[in-house]
């Protein structure tokens, strides 16, 4: 079965955001006074071949701790989506 | 006979001849190892340096760490052998796990290019172990991800173990506890944002970064002797 993987990989709690505390800062001057908080982290989305949802959630979990996150820094959290078969 | 030291080149590195020239002009005996080598050659020392191995993609450092080349950089460190990661290298070398810690973007999102004064603040490191304690010295920075950061716990340890080698006498960057390099448990293994051989020569506005790179020829020899 084939799974689409969505991993949304952001700061850790008191890890410094800069890019979001710039991009926070200069809302205002476009007229959006009520925003009070911005974070930028990265999406990385991936297909993938596994038996099942929660095979293909391991080995995401896996690419995770090994690559694609750095856990000194930063959190994940993980989608998968099961893909229509190509009939 | 002159130290060997392997120069560590991935895709994007971009200071390796600096490093070369320099390590040369103090008698050392510097070679060029591609990151798909198995095998560093039989070298004395390894110095990962800067510039933007495997385009600095995913993270700086991410991807560079599974190049071939690291598990013989590895072996090396595990061995007590002398490692020094400048700058992009120090990036590579946590993301290896051969340093604790992260570097992160600057503060203030600037990428910062400036010569800046770094205290050495222990001299316990084959990097700074022929430099005076407490000296200041003059060191280019160029860099955009150089705010280090660990937690709480590893700040402790390396306070206690004394492992910060350098320190910025005024932080350029947010980096945590003002460090601008730190070493492993052995003292063999050193990261440190700053170029140590952009400050070769007095023709360059600095020649601080020398004492540096002495130190790690001088580890790099004594080693070679006692093999």
């Amino acid at each position: 079965m084939q799974f689409q993987a969505r991993i949304d990989v952001k700061h850790l709690p008191g890890i410094a955001d800069p890019q979001g505390a710039t991009v926070q800062r200069s809302l205002p001057a476009l007229g959006y006074t009520n925003v009070s908080e911005v974070h930028i982290g990265k999406l990385i989305r991936l297909v993938l071949d596994a038996p099942d949802e929660v095979a293909a959630r391991v080995q995401v979990v896996e690419m995770c701790e090994r690559l694609l996150a750095n856990p000194v820094i930063e959190a994940y959290e993980i989608e998968i989506i099961e893909l229509a078969p190509n009939t | 006979m002159s130290a060997r030291v392997a120069v560590i080149v991935f895709p994007g590195t971009n200071c390796e001849l600096d490093v070369m020239h320099v390590l040369e002009q103090l008698g050392g005996a510097p070679e060029l190892v591609f990151h798909t080598e198995t095998s560093l050659g039989g070298a004395d020392a390894v110095v990962v340096p800067g510039g933007f191995a495997h385009g600095d993609y995913l993270r700086t450092g991410a991807l560079a760490r599974f190049s071939p080349v690291m598990a013989a950089v590895g072996e090396h460190a595990a061995g007590g052998g002398p490692v020094v990661g400048i700058c992009n290298g120090f990036q590579v070398l946590t993301e290896a796990g051969l340093l604790p810690g992260a570097l992160q973007k600057n503060a203030g999102l600037k990428f910062l290019c400036a010569t800046v004064e770094c205290r050495v603040d222990s001299t316990r490191s084959v990097l700074t172990a022929g430099a005076a304690p407490g000296a200041v010295l003059r060191l280019p920075i160029n860099h955009f991800e150089g705010n280090y950061i660990c937690d709480a716990a590893t700040l402790d340890q390396l306070r206690a173990d004394d492992r910060i080698v350098l320190r910025y006498v005024d932080n350029p960057n947010g980096a945590l506890d003002d460090i601008a390099g730190i070493c492993s448990e052995q003292g063999n293994v050193v990261g440190l944002m700053p170029h140590p051989e952009r400050a070769s020569d007095a023709v360059l506005g600095s020649a601080d970064g020398v004492v540096l790179l002495q130190s790690l020829l001088d580890a790099a020899t004594a080693r070679s002797a006692a093999a």
